[in-house]
Formats: structure tokens, C-alpha cells, sequence
């Protein structure tokens, strides 16, 4: 149990560490903007006094450190500040549009993670030694496929083929539970091809290892043979992959959102940087930062619980 | 370079000319019709003066879909050469700022890693401004923790590895292992990434121009292109199509030229060599004695490319251990295999008589009657599961045994393999075990049943003397209280005539001799005699230079029409290079050999 506690510590300590950086590096990208940042915003025919009021507001008139303390205090209180544009607060914007992009990347990635999982183990079990080659050319090539084609792009042509050509589905929007399909199989495609493919290289890894011959040797069922002794040693890089998965589909949503016009965090991204509205765009990359990070901690800690060894290895 | 050949070569080095031509000769060819205005023709679909329609402003969607292969390209590269030069620089900063601020330097690598690049560009697009400039620029930045994680944790393996550290030894001057030891090493594993860099830069620049942060009209890539054809996906869906069909072909392109890098740059797999043979074992005379636990009646074992076990024969008798000895491909340890049913695909077991037990044996019902162990106890044991578990599973599978009366089986046996304190140890995984201690645990697991025979291979190999003795002990205990008769499978001679009664010698797949331990000495066979010469014990003469049998054994691909041992033996002579000599019974001896030594020929 102690084990846990310190190693619990040590990587809550290095993410707080992580979010400081992120926090600063928010901070310097509104300094690093050539020119007033406000005045570019707003637009050259802007009054000069509109300017002023606004820089003022936003504290750009004091001197960096005291800026920076004054930022820091405000994220920590969950102040995030509004919109040069619309003057709405950010807060509102997220509250409204945060859930759906949480949903759509939640889906995509249970979809993949499910999907993929079983069909690489499956995959690997029959394509052992060398067995039905013709599964495998079939596997490789058909994943090789979906993870080399952009979840943007396959977008488009899912549009095309169910929404527009057959009509089965919304080509936009999320009003109904059936509107999610698309976008989620947009979402999941690449990554989940990727998984899979992962998946059935480990399988085979570890359908050679030597403790997988003694289980052999016991002459225990399938049953017992793949998912008590070859599941549990495929955790570890199945975890790891999925980690980057869920990285990806923060970007994934990003793009998705705007063919499909679903009205979430990552449309209001582009549209903020379009619009070079920048407390609102400061505020979504900690909103995506903070996520990376978090998937980033929650994977660490769901490796080492999996792996017996992990905790021992823990410098 | 083989693999440029290949299908894949060959399909990719088409793929890649053609983008090379295109983006060469796209713009001279098609500028014109990409640019001309026609109003008259606007937002048509396809037709045949437009294939794929037209734009906005009634220009050919195709012409300037060809023409945006050379912007596309050109900026993906820009953005990759970019990113991997802030990538290498970042990367090798660690290397050359010392410790304390290096690891700040990878501390920050790691973290940016964890980013996805493309979110990174969109963010640093705020930063450098929307545009083609602005974008490479963002890219580059989203690419560079890549190449930088790269280039630190090579060079990082590199600097530590075993010829720079001899290189150091030698007093070769830094400059020139770096310049001659560590960058080529690194470079390689940099130019793959690099290759299929180019393949995601590609697609992300797409998106980015799709989203309106890069190219910004009148310029056009693929990414804007599609950004004005998708609006009109309804209506005239060639136009959004086309340029994503492009956008896609690059991208493929570019991923199968770093799969295509990468095969080039690592070594070339050795072909297969196929020489699958018949033999014709000679009919061997039926062992007489008793029904033993296991009889072997000319096993044979074939693979695609070899036969690794060609016609072995024996008896295995209860409470008996019999040692089964050879050199490495010898086919001693595929024997073994091929009796529990272990011979991995596509290998085929054929015997004339394989009888476990008294009856044909079966594999799929062997059960808990047969028990293994193996050579490597550090990896033998399931990894991610506690040993009493793996135990237990045994009496649960075969026995139909519950959970509660599994686990304590599996304690008790733990304990009759002498490991102590069982209850806390039956608990623990198998990194907590030391190596002797796994692999009682393996016997102990043997143990969960009434196994008639116990299949040994190499069991004391990987373990260190003391606990050799330790092991060697336990199987001579278990076969004195249980009856279990051991095959004990292993190339150390001493070891075998210190435990077992009987020895089999093995040499190219075939039983060459069958004797008691006790005569191994006065062995009739050469190679039998070789071998023993070969293995030190306390009697030989250390001050003479330890024998060595002369040669190498044929590997199982080899067809050799005579004694196997031919090519090596003193006492050859033209028979045995010409025919197999079949098994002849001496004086409690089976042996194969047209001239054993010493031996006081009495025929069967």
C-alpha cells in the first residue's frame, strides 16, 4: 500500500508540475502575439478608447509579473474571463459546449478500444505460426487502409455514402441519438484500425512466450488460455496505445466537429482563432491541454495498477 | 535493395514518381486552365469539358487539383525538414547542457510529446498568424517534440552503447566518435521518421488549410480545396471528393515511402530454405520388457523445412529416469515436445507407436497425468498472474476442483517442493521469486496432479550450481515417492549420469546409442564417447586442453545418405558415409554403428 501512496504522490506532483507549465505557456502565447493583442482583434478602425477600456479589463496595462500572478490567481478560481467578440463569459461557452465534444470523443474511443481489442486478439490467435495467411493479408491491408486515411476525410466520404447518396443518417448536427454514428465512426476508424493492429502483434508476442507454452502444458481450455493467460500481458501495451488514442481524438473532435457542424468546444476553437479571440482561445488550450494531461496521468496510474511488476520498477 | 523489387517497392516507388511529376509538372501543365474565370460555368457539375466540375468561379476542379499537388507537397516538406531541424537541435541539447539542465530540457520534451501535434499547430497558428507561413511554422513547432524524443533517446542509447564506450577505451578522439560511432546511428532511425513525418505533415496541412488557417486564396492546396467543395457536397459531390481522394493518395504515398525506408535501411530477412526430405527409417525391433509408462516406437517429427526428430525409439519404465542427451538441434527438446503434444504449427508428429500409459496416447487427454518442466523458469511462469493461481487452475481444470481446494492443493504442493512459508508465497507473482525457487514452483505445479511421467527439459540449464543440486534432488524425491517416471532432456552429460539410470544419446534427430549411465565411459558409440570426453568432471586432467569434437552437427535441413556422425567420426569409413546403420543390441546396449568400440559383438 505504501508503494501506492508515494507512487500516487510523485505522479500527482509531476501533473500539478505539467498544468503550471501548460499555464505558461498559455500566458506567454497571448504575449507572443506580434503587435497589441487586442488591437488586432478588434480590428485597425477599432476607437482608440474601445481599446484602451478593453486593455484595461483585461489587465494589459500592468506589468508582466503582476499580469502572470493575476492570471494564475484567476484560473485558480475558475474565472476564465469572456469573449472579445461576443463579451459572453467563458465559462457559459464551455458549459454549453464542452459535453458535446466529451461525448463524441468518450464514444469514439470506447468504440475503438472495444472493437479493437477483441478483433486483434481474434486475429492473432488464428494468424499464429504462420496459420490462415490469407486472414492476415486481409487484416493488414483492410487496417493499413483505415489508419492511414484522416478521420477528416473520412468524414466527408461517410457523408457522402450514408447522409447524402443513401440518406440513412444526419449529415449534420447531433440532434437525435442516431446522429452520433457518424462522427463517431469518423472518430474511431483510424485510431481503432491502429489498435488493432497493435493488439494482434502483442498477441502473437505473447502467444510465443514460454509461460504461454506451460499454460499449454496444463492443457487448459481456449477459454482459459487466452483470456487468463494472454489477456492480462497485453494490458500494459493496449493501455499505453490507448492513451495516445484518446490524445488524438481531442484533436479528432476538432476537425470532425466542423464537417459535421456539431456545435462543441472544437468548432468554437477554430472559429476563436479565426476571429483571434484570445481570452476564449487561452481557455480552450487549457481546456485541451489540461485533458492530454489528465489521460496522460490516469493512463500511468491504470498501467501500474495492471502490471504486478510496475510497482516494483517505480524509481 | 531487394525490396525495391518487391511489390510493395515497386508500388511505392510508382506512387511516389507519379507525386514527384505531378507536383513538378502540374502547375506548368494546367495553370492556365486552373486559373481562367469562366462565369458562365460556375458551381457546374461534372461534365465533359469538366470532369469534376468547376468552382465557385466556374474554374476546372481537376486542372486545379493537379496544379495543388505541388503547393501540397512543397509545404509538407518545408514544415518536416523544419520541424526535424528544431526537432534534432532540441533533441541533442540535453547531450551537450549536462545534467541538471538537460533533464529539464527532456522533462519538457516529455511533456510536449503528450500534446497532439495538430492541436499544437492550431494553437501556435494564434502565435504566428492564419497563412501558409504561419502554418509551416506551426507545423513545424508540432513536429519538432518528435524528431527532439528521437534524437535524445538515441543518442542517449548510442553514447552508452558497448563500441563507443571501447571506442572511448582507445583513446579515439571525441570528434571522431561522434562524427563516425554516434551519427550514423542515429541518423537512421531519424531518416525513417523523417520519411513518414513527410506522410502526416501532409494531412495535417490538409486539415489545417480545410479549416482556414493555411493557404489562403487566391493560392490553393488540396486542404482548401476541399474547404470550398465541401459546402456543395449535396449538390456537386465530385468536387469535395476529388481533392480528398488527392489529400488521401499523397498521404498513403508517403507512408508506404517511410514503410518503404525503414525495410531499406534495416537488414534483409534470410529467405526460407526448403528441403523437406523422405525418410525411410529402418523398422527397429520392438523393445522387449514390460508395458512401460511411455513407449516410442520411430517418432518422427516434420516441419516445412525440416525434419528435427527422424525415427527415435524407446521405452520409458515407471519410477525410471532416463536421460535424454545431444547437442543443440539435435531434436532432444522437439522429442519432448512432440510426446506432450507441444510441437508448434505447421509441425507434424508421426510415430508408429506413441503408447502413454498402456494406451495410444492422446494429447487432448493426457490431462494432469503428464507434467512439464522447462528451461527458463524467469519466463516460464505467467508474468501477470499470482503462482498460486497458476497452480491452482490445474486441480481447477482437471480435478473440477472449487477455487478453495485448488489453493490449497496449491500451498501444499508449494510446500512439497520445499518452499517456505507457502501460504504468503502461493500469494506473491513470479518476479518475487527467485529462480530456483520458480522453478520448484514449476514442479510443484507438475505436482498438482498424479503425473505418471514428468517431462524435464533443460530444467537446471538457467540456474546457477547450487541450485542445480537443489533441483536435481527434488525430481529424484518426487520419482521415489510418486513412482513418476523423468524424461530428463538436456546436453550436460555429468548432470545426466549423476540423476538418471538410462541415457539416450540423440545426434541429427536420431537415437545413435541407448545405455546405462553407469556405462557411459565404456560407451560403444564415437559420438557417445566424444561427447563424454568432452564434458569436465572432477577426473579429468586439467592440465591437458579440454576435448572438442571436431565439426558441427548437420542442422535438420541437411539430407545425408549415411551415419550423420560420418563427416565427424575418426573411425569412418566408406560404408558409413553410404548407409545408415540400423540399431544393434550388445551387451545391455542399443547402438547405431557400423564400428562400436570395444564392444564384444554379441547379435540379438
Amino acid at each position: 500500500m505504501n508503494h501506492w501512496l508515494v507512487f500516487a504522490a510523485r505522479r500527482l506532483f509531476r501533473f500539478v508540475v505539467s498544468l503550471f507549465v501548460l499555464a505558461v505557456a498559455t500566458f506567454a502565447m497571448v504575449h507572443a502575439i506580434p503587435g497589441d493583442p487586442v488591437r488586432v482583434a478588434l480590428g485597425l478602425k477599432a476607437p482608440a478608447a474601445l481599446v484602451t477600456a478593453k486593455r484595461h479589463d483585461l489587465g494589459l496595462d500592468l506589468p508582466l509579473p503582476q499580469q502572470f500572478l493575476d492570471y494564475l490567481q484567476r484560473l485558480c478560481t475558475g474565472r476564465l474571463g469572456s469573449s472579445l467578440i461576443s463579451g459572453l463569459p467563458v465559462r457559459r461557452l464551455l458549459s454549453e459546449q464542452l459535453p458535446a465534444t466529451a461525448q463524441l470523443a468518450c464514444y469514439a474511443f470506447l468504440l475503438a478500444v472495444l472493437l479493437a481489442v477483441p478483433l486483434g486478439m481474434f486475429v492473432g490467435v488464428r494468424t499464429r505460426n504462420g496459420r490462415a495467411r490469407g486472414t492476415e493479408a486481409g487484416f493488414v491491408t483492410v487496417t493499413g487502409f483505415f489508419s492511414v486515411i484522416p478521420d477528416f476525410l473520412l468524414a466527408v466520404g461517410l457523408v457522402f455514402v450514408f447522409a447524402v447518396t443513401l440518406g440513412w443518417f444526419p449529415p449534420a448536427g447531433l440532434a437525435s441519438p442516431v446522429a452520433f454514428v457518424l462522427p463517431v465512426l469518423a472518430l474511431a476508424a483510424a485510431p481503432g484500425a491502429l489498435l488493432s493492429r497493435i493488439v494482434r502483434v502483442e498477441t502473437r508476442r505473447v502467444l510465443d512466450a514460454p509461460y504461454l507454452r506451460t499454460a499449454r502444458a496444463k492443457r487448459l481450455p481456449d477459454r482459459l488460455l487466452y483470456l487468463r493467460h494472454a489477456l492480462p500481458n497485453l494490458l500494459t501495451s493496449t493501455l499505453t496505445m490507448s492513451g495516445l488514442i484518446l490524445g488524438s481524438l481531442l484533436a479528432g473532435t476538432v476537425l470532425v466537429e466542423n464537417i459535421f457542424a456539431i456545435p462543441g468546444v472544437g468548432m468554437q476553437l477554430v472559429q476563436s482563432v479565426l476571429n483571434k479571440d484570445y481570452p476564449v482561445v487561452q481557455a480552450l488550450a487549457i481546456v485541451f491541454g489540461g485533458a492530454a494531461l489528465l489521460i496522460h496521468l490516469v493512463v500511468d496510474i491504470a498501467i501500474a495498477a495492471a502490471d504486478p511488476r510496475s510497482t516494483i520498477r517505480e524509481r | 535493395m531487394r525490396q525495391l523489387t518487391r511489390p510493395l517497392g515497386l508500388t511505392t516507388l510508382v506512387l511516389v514518381s507519379v507525386t514527384l511529376l505531378l507536383a513538378v509538372f502540374g502547375p506548368v501543365l494546367w495553370s492556365a486552365r486552373a486559373d481562367s474565370i469562366d462565369i458562365d460555368a460556375m458551381r457546374q457539375g461534372m461534365s465533359a469539358a469538366h470532369p469534376f466540375g468547376t468552382d465557385y468561379l466556374g474554374r476546372d476542379v481537376l486542372a486545379r487539383t493537379l496544379v495543388a499537388t505541388r503547393l501540397s507537397v512543397l509545404l509538407a516538406l518545408l514544415a518536416t525538414v523544419l520541424g526535424a531541424a528544431l526537432g534534432i537541435l532540441l533533441g541533442t541539447l540535453p547531450v551537450v547542457l549536462g545534467r541538471r539542465i538537460g533533464g529539464l530540457v527532456v522533462a519538457f520534451i516529455n511533456l510536449t510529446v503528450a500534446f497532439p501535434g495538430l492541436l499544437l499547430a492550431i494553437f501556435f497558428g494564434v502565435v504566428f498568424g492564419v497563412g501558409a507561413d504561419g502554418a509551416v511554422l506551426a507545423l513545424a513547432v508540432a513536429l519538432t517534440p518528435n524528431f527532439a524524443r528521437l534524437t535524445y533517446t538515441r543518442a542517449v542509447a548510442v553514447a552508452e552503447a558497448d563500441f563507443v564506450s571501447a571506442a572511448r577505451l582507445l583513446g579515439v578522439p571525441r570528434a571522431v566518435v561522434i562524427t563516425r560511432h554516434v551519427v550514423p546511428n542515429i541518423a537512421e532511425p531519424l531518416v525513417v521518421n523523417f520519411a513518414s513525418a513527410i506522410g502526416s505533415a501532409l494531412l495535417s496541412f490538409a486539415a489545417l488549410s480545410y479549416l482556414g488557417f493555411g493557404v489562403q486564396p487566391p493560392s490553393y492546396d488540396w486542404g482548401r480545396l476541399l474547404n470550398e467543395g465541401l459546402p456543395r457536397i449535396y449538390t456537386d459531390p465530385a468536387s469535395a471528393l476529388l481533392p480528398g481522394f488527392a489529400i488521401v493518395f499523397a498521404g498513403i504515398t508517403f507512408v508506404l515511402a517511410g514503410e518503404l525506408t525503414a525495410r531499406l535501411l534495416t537488414a534483409e530477412p534470410p529467405g526460407h530454405r526448403a528441403a523437406p526430405r523422405e525418410t525411410a527409417a529402418p523398422g527397429e525391433p520392438e523393445p522387449g520388457g514390460e508395458h512401460g509408462v511411455l513407449r516410442v516406437v520411430n517418432l518422427r517429427v516434420r516441419f516445412p523445412a525440416a525434419n528435427p526428430v527422424c525415427g527415435a525409439s524407446f521405452t520409458l519404465h515407471r519410477g525410471e529416469i532416463l536421460g535424454l542427451v545431444g547437442e543443440s538441434g539435435s531434436g532432444k527438446s522437439v522429442t519432448g515436445a512432440a510426446i506432450a503434444g507441444l510441437v508448434p504449427h505447421p509441425g507434424q508428429v508421426e510415430a508408429e507407436r506413441l503408447e502413454f500409459d498402456g494406451e495410444p496416447l492422446d494429447p487432448a487427454r493426457l490431462g494432469d497425468r503428464l507434467a512439464m518442466v522447462f528451461q527458463d523458469p524467469m519466463s516460464s511462469l505467467n508474468p501477470a498472474l499470482r503462482v498460486g493461481r497458476q497452480l491452482a487452475e490445474v486441480a481447477e481444470v482437471h480435478r473440477n476442483a472449487d477455487r478453495r481446494s485448488a489453493m490449497a492443493r496449491a500451498v501444499d504442493r508449494l510446500r512439497a517442493v520445499r518452499i517456505r512459508d507457502p501460504e504468503r508465497r502461493a500469494a506473491q507473482y513470479p518476479h518475487e521469486f527467485s529462480g530456483g525457487m520458480r522453478q520448484r514452483a514449476m514442479i510443484g505445479m507438475g505436482l498438482m496432479g498424479e503425473p505418471r511421467l514428468i517431462i524435464a527439459d533443460e530444467p537446471t540449464t538457467a540456474l546457477d550450481v547450487t541450485v542445480q543440486r537443489d533441483i536435481l534432488g527434488l525430481l529424484r524425491e518426487v520419482r521415489d515417492t510418486q513412482g513418476t517416471a523423468v524424461l530428463f532432456v538436456s546436453h550436460d552429460i555429468a548432470v545426466v549420469r549423476e540423476l538418471a539410470s538410462r541415457v539416450l544419446v540423440m545426434y541429427a534427430g536420431r537415437i545413435v546409442e541407448e545405455l546405462p549411465a553407469s556405462a557411459l565411459d565404456t560407451a560403444a558409440h564415437p559420438y557417445t564417447r566424444a561427447l563424454v570426453a568432452s564434458s569436465p568432471d572432477l577426473r579429468t586432467d586439467r592440465s591437458l586442453p579440454l576435448a572438442t569434437i571436431e565439426g558441427r552437427a548437420p542442422d535438420a535441413t541437411e539430407e545425408l545418405p549415411g551415419c550423420p556422425f560420418a563427416p565427424r567420426c575418426s573411425y569412418a569409413d566408406e560404408r558409413c558415409h553410404t548407409e545408415l546403420p540400423a540399431p544393434r543390441d550388445l551387451a545391455g546396449h542399443r547402438v547405431s554403428c557400423w564400428h562400436p568400440i570395444g564392444a564384444l559383438e554379441v547379435r540379438a
